[in-house]
C-alpha cells in the first residue's frame, strides 16, 4: 500500500516537478528555434512513457501484492502482446528521430554565402580572427605562435595580412546574419558554447572544426568552454556582442589587422 | 503453450563434459587468501569493490559540497575538486561496478546456477583477483603520489590529460594509465572464465534456454568486455608512450602556456574515438549484468515467470550486439565527421527498442503476480523506475541535434547517474540481499534493509532528477565554480544546496547498510538453504554455504527452465530446476571421473 502510494507520488510529483520549475532554457538569440521543438516533443513522449511504466507499477504492486492463499497466474508470454509493444515504442521512437534528424540535417548544411571567422581556443581564453578587405583568411599553424603572433599566422601567407585580430576582447556580430566558426586551438580540446545560441562544438589541436548558426537577437551574451580544459576551465570566458549593421560596421572599423599589430611589435622593438 | 517449450518436458541432454576434479586447498592460506575456489573469489572480489566503492562515496560528498557551497571549504582546492570527480567516475565505473558485477557477482553466481563444481579455469581466475586488487592498490597510490592523482576527468581526454594544466600530470596520469592497463589484464583472465565455464561447463540438462537470465546478462556483458577492454587497452599504452617516451599518438603539434611542445602528427580524437569503443559498451557491460539480475529479483519476488523469457534473452543479444556501433553518440560535438550524426543517432535511438521490451517485461511479470515486497524485490522497483528515467533521458542526448545544447551540461550528468550509477547499484544491493543468505547461511536484517532501501531510493532520485533542471537552464558540468554567469539564476544555487543535502543523507544510509552486512554476519536469523523458494539451481545446493566443489558426490540434472513459478496443478508454489517431471525417474548425473569433496 505504501509502496503503491509512494510510486503513484514519484510519478505524479515528477511531472508537477517539470511544470513548475522555474529552470528552463535560456530565452534563445539564435536560428535553431528546432531544436527547443525538438526537446518540447521529447519532454511529451518521455514523460507519458515514464508516468505509464510506473503508474502501471504501482497498480500492480497494490492490486497484486501478497496476500495469504493469493497465487500468481500463469502466463509465461505472449508474443502478440510484445510484438505490439515493441512496434508502439518503434513509432515513439521515429517520433523522435525523424524531427531530430530533420533539424541535423540544415545543421550540417552550411547556407552558401555564409560568412566565415575563426575562434582560437587556448588555456584559457578565447581569441577570434576575421577575415580582412580581400574576405580570406590565412594559413595558420601553432609553431608560428609568439608573443607578436599569438595565434600562430603564417607570416608569409600575403592572405593573412588583413586578418583582423582580436585577442582579450569581444566578438561583435551583426544580427540576422548567418556565420560560420572555423574553430582551432592552439593547446588542448576546448569547446565554444553560447547558451542562447543552443550549438556548440569542440576545439581541437590539429584540426579545423566548425559549426554555424544566424544570431536573431541583439544583445551581449557570455561564451563558456564546455569541454574540460584543465585547472582554469570554470574561468575561460568570453562574450559575444550581437548589434545591428552600422554598429558592427563601426566596431569592425576599429579594429587592428595582423600586419598593423606585427609593424606595431616591430615599431616597440 | 508454457509447458512445452519452458518446462517440465523432462527432457534431459546428454552433458558434454564428464565431471571433473578439482584442485583441493590443503592449508588456510590456499584455502581463503590465494584462493581457486570461485565463491572465496567472488567474495574478495566484493569486499575490495565495496572498499574502494566507500572512497568514491567520500569523494562524492567532496565534490558535492563544493558545489553546494562554494568556496566555504578552505580544503577543496580546484585541483582537488578535478582529482575528486576523476577519481570518482573512474572508481565507480570500472573498479566499482564492473569488477562487482562480473568478479563478484559473476563469480559466485556462474558455476552454482549453471551447476558446475567451479570456474573451468580456477587458477586463471585466482591470478585475475590479485591482478585487480594490484590495479586498485596502484590506482589508490596514485592519491599519495608527487602532484596527486589524475584530474583529468575520467574520460582522460589527451591533450590535456598529460599536459601541466591538469592537475596530476606528472605522476598521477602515469599511475592511473598504468591501473587500467593491469585491471585489464585481471578481467580478462577472469572474462575467459565465465565465458567459457556458461559454454562449456554447465551440468546435464541445463540447455541455454533453461538458464537464468541473471547468467544471460553476465555472459553477454563479459563477452562484451572482452571486445570492447582491448580498445582502452591500447589507447592506455599509447597514452603511456605519449606521456613517458615522447611519441605523439594523439599529439598534435601545440603550444602549452606559451611553450612549444615537442609532440606533432598525432590526433586527440583517436583517442576519443577508442576510449568511447570501449566506454560505451562499458555502459551494457554494467547494465547487462543487472538487467538479468533484476529479472530473477522480480520473477523470485513475484512468485511468477518472468514474462517473456525468450525475448528477454534475445533483448540481452542485441543490446550488447548494437551497442558496438554507437558509441561516438558520446562525441557528436567533438568535432567528427557531422555526417556520422545521422548514423548514430540512429544506432542509437534503435537500442531503445529492445531495451524497451525488457521494461515492459519486467513490469508485465507483476501483472496478476503474487508480489512479496521483501527488500530485493523493493530495490527491483527501485530499479525499474531509475532505469526508465535514466533510459528515457538517454533519448534526448541520443538525438543528435539536441545534444547540441544539453552535452556537458548537468543534464549529462543526471542522465548517466541515474541510468548507470543509481540503477544498477540498487540492483546490486537487491542481489546482495537477495543472495546474502546462500554466501552466509543468514538473512540480513529486513527493518535496516528498508530503511536503507527508502533512503536510498528516493535520495537518489531527489539528488538525480532535479539536476536535469540545471542543465536545462545551461549549468555546465566539471566546473569548479559558476561564478557569476548571467543566464544562470540564484534559485540554481538553492538547487544546489538541496542537492548536496539531500547526497550527504543518501551517502550517510550506506553506511547503515554496512552495519547490516557485518552484523547480519552474526546475528542475522539462520536462512536454510532456500529461503526465498526459488527455483535455480544455487539454491539446491545440499549444503549452505556451498561447499568447495559445490555439489557434493553428484552434480545436479535439470529437468526445466528457472521460472517454473505457480505452476497451475503443482503442489506448491515453484518447482527447482532439478526436480524431475511428475512420473519421470530421477536420471543419474554422468559418471564422475572422480568425486569432489
Amino acid at each position: 500500500m505504501v509502496v503503491a502510494l509512494v510510486l503513484v507520488l514519484v510519478a505524479v510529483g515528477s511531472v508537477v516537478f517539470h511544470l513548475l520549475s522555474p529552470w528552463w532554457f535560456t530565452p534563445i538569440a539564435s536560428n535553431w528555434g528546432y531544436i527547443d521543438a525538438t526537446i518540447n516533443i521529447t519532454f511529451w513522449i518521455t514523460g507519458f512513457v515514464f508516468s505509464a511504466v510506473v503508474l502501471f507499477m504501482a497498480y500492480c504492486v497494490f492490486r497484486f501484492r501478497h496476500v495469504d492463499g493469493r497465487r500468481a497466474a500463469h502466463q509465461p508470454e505472449s508474443t502478440r502482446l510484445e510484438s505490439w509493444l515493441g512496434i508502439a515504442t518503434a513509432v515513439g521512437v521515429a517520433a523522435m528521430l525523424a524531427p531530430g534528424l530533420f533539424v541535423w540535417s540544415q545543421f550540417v548544411t552550411v547556407p552558401a554565402g555564409t560568412a566565415e571567422l575563426e575562434v582560437v581556443g587556448q588555456q584559457w581564453q578565447w581569441s577570434f580572427r576575421l577575415p580582412g578587405k580581400q574576405g580570406r583568411l590565412g594559413t595558420s599553424d601553432p609553431q608560428y605562435v609568439s608573443a607578436d603572433n599569438p595565434l600562430g599566422l603564417n607570416p608569409n601567407d600575403p592572405k593573412g595580412r588583413d586578418n583582423i585580430v582580436i585577442v582579450g576582447d569581444d566578438l561583435h556580430l551583426p544580427i540576422g546574419k548567418p556565420v560560420k566558426l572555423l574553430l582551432r586551438s592552439l593547446d588542448v580540446v576546448h569547446d565554444f558554447w553560447v547558451p542562447e545560441f543552443r550549438a556548440k562544438m569542440d576545439l581541437l589541436p590539429g584540426l579545423v572544426t566548425y559549426f554555424w548558426f544566424t544570431p536573431t537577437k541583439v544583445g551581449t551574451y557570455e561564451i563558456l568552454c564546455a569541454g574540460f580544459c584543465g585547472i582554469g576551465h570554470p574561468q575561460m570566458r568570453g562574450s559575444v556582442v550581437v548589434e545591428e549593421e552600422n554598429a558592427y560596421q563601426a566596431w569592425l572599423g576599429k579594429q587592428q589587422t595582423f600586419e598593423q599589430l606585427t609593424k606595431k611589435q616591430l615599431a616597440k622593438k | 503453450m508454457g509447458e512445452v517449450i519452458f518446462g517440465s518436458g523432462g527432457v534431459v541432454p546428454a552433458a558434454e563434459l564428464p565431471d571433473v576434479e578439482l584442485y583441493h586447498a590443503k592449508t588456510w592460506i590456499t584455502k581463503y587468501v590465494f584462493s581457486q575456489d570461485a565463491k572465496v573469489i567472488a567474495v574478495q572480489y566484493s569486499i575490495t569493490a565495496m572498499a574502494i566503492g566507500v572512497v568514491a562515496l567520500v569523494l562524492s560528498w567532496l565534490m558535492r559540497l563544493q558545489l553546494g557551497f562554494p568556496g566555504t571549504f578552505s580544503f577543496i582546492s580546484a585541483e582537488g575538486y578535478y582529482q575528486f570527480i576523476t577519481m570518482h567516475g573512474m572508481i565507480m565505473v570500472i573498479y566499482l561496478l564492473t569488477a562487482l558485477f562480473l568478479g563478484g557477482f559473476g563469480n559466485y553466481l556462474i558455476p552454482l546456477m549453471v551447476g558446475a563444481r567451479d570456474m573451468v579455469f580456477p587458477y586463471a581466475n585466482m591470478l585475475s583477483y590479485w591482478l585487480y586488487l594490484l590495479a586498485v592498490l596502484v590506482l589508490v597510490a596514485s592519491i599519495f603520489a608527487p602532484g596527486g592523482p589524475t584530474g583529468a576527468g575520467w574520460t582522460l581526454y589527451p591533450p590535456q590529460a598529460i599536459l601541466g594544466g591538469t592537475p596530476g600530470a606528472e605522476a598521477g596520469i602515469i599511475l592511473m594509465l598504468l591501473s587500467l592497463i593491469l585491471f585489464i589484464i585481471g578481467f580478462t583472465m577472469g572474462g575467459l572464465n565465465y565465458v567459457v565455464t556458461v559454454l562449456q561447463g554447465r551440468t546435464r540438462g541445463m540447455t541455454l534456454m533453461r538458464m537464468p537470465l541473471t547468467v544471460w546478462g553476465i555472459f553477454t556483458a563479459t563477452v562484451m568486455a572482452l571486445l570492447a577492454f582491448p580498445a582502452l587497452f591500447v589507447a592506455a599504452v599509447m597514452m603511456l608512450f605519449d606521456r613517458t617516451l615522447g611519441t605523439s599518438f594523439f599529439m598534435p603539434s601545440l603550444v602549452s602556456m606559451g611553450e612549444h611542445l615537442k609532440y606533432g602528427g598525432g590526433s586527440p580524437i583517436l583517442w576519443q574515438h577508442l576510449f568511447w569503443f570501449f566506454g560505451h559498451p562499458e555502459v551494457y557491460i554494467v547494465a547487462l549484468p543487472a538487467f538479468g539480475i533484476v529479472s530473477d529479483l522480480i520473477s523470485v519476488h513475484a512468485r511468477k515467470a518472468i514474462f517473456g523469457y525468450r525475448m528477454m534473452v534475445w533483448a540481452i543479444v542485441i543490446i550488447g550486439a548494437l551497442s558496438f556501433v554507437v558509441w561516438a553518440h558520446h562525441m557528436y560535438v567533438s568535432g567528427m565527421n557531422l555526417n556520422f550524426g545521422f548514423f548514430f543517432a540512429v544506432t542509437t535511438l534503435i537500442i531503445a527498442v529492445p531495451t524497451a521490451i525488457k521494461v515492459y517485461n519486467w513490469v508485465l511479470t507483476l501483472w496478476h503476480a503474487d508480489i512479496h515486497l521483501t527488500v530485493p524485490m523493493l530495490f527491483a522497483l527501485g530499479f525499474v523506475v531509475t532505469f526508465v528515467n535514466g533510459g528515457l533521458t538517454g533519448l534526448f542526448l541520443g538525438n543528435v541535434v539536441v545534444d547540441l545544447p544539453l552535452s556537458a551540461t548537468m543534464f549529462v550528468v543526471a542522465h548517466f547517474h541515474m541510468v548507470m550509477g543509481v540503477a544498477p547499484i540498487l540492483v546490486v544491493f537487491g542481489g546482495i540481499y537477495h543472495w546474502y543468505p546462500k554466501v552466509t547461511g543468514r538473512m540480513m536484517d529486513d527493518r535496516l534493509g528498508k530503511l536503507h532501501f527508502w533512503v536510498t531510493f528516493l535520495g537518489a532520485y531527489a539528488i538525480f532528477f532535479p539536476m536535469h533542471y540545471l542543465g536545462l537552464i545551461g549549468v555546465p558540468r566539471r566546473y569548479y565554480e559558476l561564478g557569476e554567469t548571467a543566464f544562470i539564476p540564484k534559485s540554481a544555487e538553492t538547487l544546489n544546496v538541496f542537492i548536496t543535502l539531500a547526497a550527504l543523507i543518501v551517502g550517510a544510509a550506506q553506511m547503515v547498510f554496512l552495519f547490516n552486512l557485518v552484523r547480519s554476519l552474526f546475528n542475522g536469523r539462520l536462512a536454510g538453504g532456500n529461503p526465498w523458494n526459488a527455483t535455480s539451481l544455487e539454491w539446491q545446493t545440499p549444503e549452505t554455504p556451498p561447499a568447495h566443489g559445490n555439489w557434493g558426490k553428484e552434480l545436479p540434472v535439470v529437468y526445466r527452465w528457472a521460472y517454473d513459478y505457480s505452476v497451475p496443478g503443482a503442489e506448491r508454489d515453484f518447482i527447482p530446476q532439478n526436480q524431475p517431471p511428475a512420473g519421470v525417474a530421477a536420471q543419474a548425473t554422468i559418471t564422475a571421473v572422480s568425486a569432489a569433496h
